[in-house]
């Protein structure tokens, strides 16, 4: 296959040379790291070289590293584990959270996409006790971050624990789980060059929770099932890279305002959502009017240009955002609305083909005429 | 290879802990790492490209049972497959009106399943197997009553190597309308398995215990009849929503990979397993008469030898052999101090379950392999019996531990 012009980060992104070497290295030698005899011990040692350098980037004790199959389990832990009833979590968070405590409240946000801190305050204050509050550090489809600092100053006010899911933030932002003061934090592999089917739920030191799945007592018993050693060497190794890479993201930021200064050149009533607040470096979600989200993926994807119109969930269908719902963004925009997600290796030429794609397919549109006349 | 020919050390003989990933299964996966690295859901190339590599891989597994591509659910293992199965289908109808019937000497994953339904108000029924570790059809008809959900039980067993009657317990099951899990972890590949002939309604695939990779599986469910779940947890709805999270497509494609080598080899494999085996058990028992075979002689997984040494104890025996890795039990619990409890569920005595190692062949053991080890195996009994370690057997390491 001609390779496409990959512009969909946020989905999955290639796996670092140096975690699927980790990785590779690890599937040519056989050991269980629950075995004792040495296979065993080989594999136990770079099961927990993996867990040090994951607690290293998040600035937590290796001993906190529960190593999942990936975020979505790993959120899953997070809320299934905390012993308590009451969970309060953001209305933008991943389908991962929101289907996991339907039953939570969720706090609403603003127009920009942060998280109404009023709003958290109030619903904190409403109801006394023990409570978990999960509220992502970026969202996936807006790259929206949220002040993740200020929101666990409120949450411990209250004597609240806080989760964070950091799957999409933890490869492009400076993180550390003591200076954010999060209780518990969310990692994927795949989201940080290591490879799919790893996953981390990293815990503040002391903190224990009810256990998710039983058996052979894996991962301090909170996580049954043999390790997988491959996948979570390769997230070891993504880790270490991905403290050292954050500086590259300064690039991948001036790549993203050319893009989005070029996408409003072409299209001026085009609207970038969430660029009021602070933002992922990588994300731009943006909305051509009257052009529907499905059509322009489908348009671009035969251009050879990959990108998304939200989450990569089941399987391609487009529904219309929650993410964006929750920010009061009108059903149109909603619905015409794509997710373009960089990565250190975009280039500008890749730039200029998603405009020049892009601006194609609205001008097969009607452009700007047909957009009005649609007022 | 010729018998006269050193192999190479160490020699490793837990085959049923985990397997080596076939060097074929890691040529196939790498290129899903970097090159054609999409996630299945995307709706682009990348993601048509995965997502037609996890279907390939998902027939491939439908077609080691005998099932429909449809009724395979990627999992991150045979813990989680388990875990969905049994709490998934007794969820579904309710823990609390439930009965769910298992045996003794199932993996852990299972027994805390049960456990963990039984916290749910459901109630749970976990009935002993016979002294050869095999289920006894009428104590389990008469444990099926009418409230009964599931029945669930191993296909092969991870310590002992019995394989169960699963056609019979699945005709059985169907006939009182009850569903029917086999943990077919250890099973799959090495034993023929059809799930409709036998009766299955959900089964549990492991990649690494099939000499694919560490952190997938796969979960069969029934279509039809219907067999329907709860989910373990949920999110972007993949795998129709049995289970969430982005499918991991290089596991998914190296299972398929895996398995397909294992379907086609099955057969073959499993005489050559099965011969080294004996030769293994032949020469250990003609200098230890004394041996103790735990489990079935026949009805077993044919790369797994679990024999007792009366009078020494498996925790000196196993470092004493030195570079021959085996293990006393199951991985999960190989640092456990009790004596396995498959094995007391046999009626094992305590003495003999602490003197009881495992050995598992597998895809590259070879005959020198196993006359050396069978070799070290009874100079190292003969050695610790004349030193008179483990005269006290168990008992000896629970004081000083």
């Amino acid at each position: 296959m001609d390779r496409a012009i990959y512009l969909d980060h946020n989905a999955t992104q290639p796996v670092r040379p140096a975690a699927a070497a980790a990785a590779a290295e690890a599937m040519a030698e056989v050991g269980n790291p629950s075995s004792v005899h040495r296979f065993g011990r080989l594999a136990r040692r770079r099961v927990e070289q993996a867990r040090e350098r994951v607690a290293t980037l998040v600035g937590a004790v290796p001993a906190a590293v529960v190593f999942t199959s990936g975020g979505t389990e790993a959120n899953t832990l997070a809320l299934y584990g905390f012993p308590g009833r009451r969970i309060l979590v953001g209305a933008t968070e991943h389908d991962s959270i929101l289907n996991a405590a339907p039953d939570a409240t969720r706090i609403q946000v603003g127009p920009d996409g942060v998280i109404d801190l009023t709003a958290l305050d109030r619903a904190l204050a409403a109801e006394p006790g023990p409570a978990l509050v999960s509220i992502q550090a970026a969202n996936n489809e807006t790259g929206v971050i949220q002040p993740i600092v200020e929101i666990a100053g409120l949450v411990h006010r209250y004597g609240a624990l806080l989760h964070t899911d950091a799957v999409q933030a933890a490869a492009r932002l400076p993180f550390d789980l003591r200076t954010l003061r999060a209780d518990l934090l969310t990692l994927s592999g795949h989201k940080l060059g290591g490879p799919m089917g790893a996953g981390a739920l990293v815990l503040r030191e002391g903190l224990d929770l009810r256990p998710w799945l039983r058996g052979g007592g894996q991962e301090r018993g909170l996580r049954a099932g043999t390790e997988n050693v491959p996948g979570i060497a390769g997230l070891g190794a993504a880790a270490e890279l991905a403290a050292l890479d954050r500086p590259g993201m300064g690039e991948v930021e001036r790549l993203r305002e050319e893009l989005e200064e070029r996408i409003l050149d072409a299209v001026p009533s085009a609207s970038i959502l969430g660029k009021d607040a602070p933002r992922l470096p990588n994300t731009c979600c943006v909305a051509m009017p009257g052009v529907s989200s499905e059509t322009q993926v489908m348009a671009l994807d035969l251009a050879g240009i990959a990108i998304s119109a939200g989450s990569a969930c089941s399987s391609g269908k487009v529904r219309r955002s929650h993410v964006l719902v929750a920010m009061g963004v009108a059903a149109e925009i909603a619905e015409s609305a794509i997710r373009i997600s960089l990565g250190t290796d975009s280039r500008p030429e890749h730039i200029d083909r998603f405009v020049e794609g892009w601006a194609a397919i609205f001008a097969r549109s009607g452009g700007e005429r047909r957009r009005t006349a649609a007022r | 290879m010729t018998a006269a020919n050193a192999p190479r050390r160490p020699i490793y003989l837990d085959h049923q802990a985990t397997t080596p990933t076939d060097p074929r299964v890691t040529e196939a996966m790498l290129p899903w790492f970097r090159e054609k690295f999409g996630n299945p859901a995307s709706p682009h190339a990348y993601g048509a490209e995965a997502e037609k590599a996890v279907e390939t891989a998902r027939a491939e597994i439908a077609a080691l049972i005998g099932a429909e591509p449809r009724e395979i659910v990627f999992t991150s293992g045979a813990t989680e497959a388990n875990n969905l199965a049994i709490k998934g289908a007794v969820r579904f109808k309710g823990a609390p009106a439930s009965r769910v019937v298992t045996f003794a000497t199932e993996h852990k994953c299972v027994l805390e399943s049960v456990e963990a339904l039984r916290r749910e108000g459901a109630e749970v029924s976990v009935l002993p197997v016979e002294r050869d570790g095999l289920v006894d059809l009428a104590r389990l008809a008469e444990a099926i009553g009418l409230r009964t959900v599931l029945v669930s039980v191993m296909a092969a067993n991870n310590e002992i190597g019995v394989v169960q009657p699963v056609a019979e317990i699945g005709a059985l099951c169907r006939s009182r309308g009850v569903l029917f899990h086999t943990d077919a972890a250890q099973a799959a590949g090495k034993v023929p398995i059809d799930v409709g002939e036998m009766g299955i309604d959900l089964l549990s695939i492991s990649g690494h215990k099939l000499y694919g990779p560490m952190g997938v599986g796969a979960l069969y469910v029934r279509r039809r009849p219907r067999v329907r779940l709860e989910p373990l947890f949920s999110g972007g709805g993949q795998e129709r929503g049995f289970r969430s999270g982005t499918l991991p497509t290089p596991l998914c494609v190296a299972l398929g990979v895996a398995v397909r080598i294992a379907r086609e080899g099955m057969d073959e494999e499993g005489a050559r397993l099965r011969g080294l085996r004996d030769r293994l058990h032949a020469a250990i028992r003609a200098q230890l008469p004394d041996v103790v075979l735990n489990g079935d002689a026949e009805r077993r997984l044919p790369g797994n030898l679990n024999l007792s040494f009366p009078g020494v104890d498996a925790r000196d025996l196993i470092p004493a052999l030195g570079d021959i890795a085996v293990s006393s039990g199951s991985a999960c619990t190989a640092a456990s101090v009790e004596p396995s409890y498959v094995l007391r569920a046999l009626g094992v005595d305590d003495r003999l379950a602490a003197a009881s190692i495992r050995f598992g062949l597998g895809r590259w053991t070879s005959a020198a392999e196993i006359d050396y080890a069978a070799e070290q195996v009874v100079r190292t009994v003969v050695r610790l019996r004349a030193a008179g370690t483990g005269a006290t057997g168990f008992d000896r390491r629970v004081e000083t531990s």
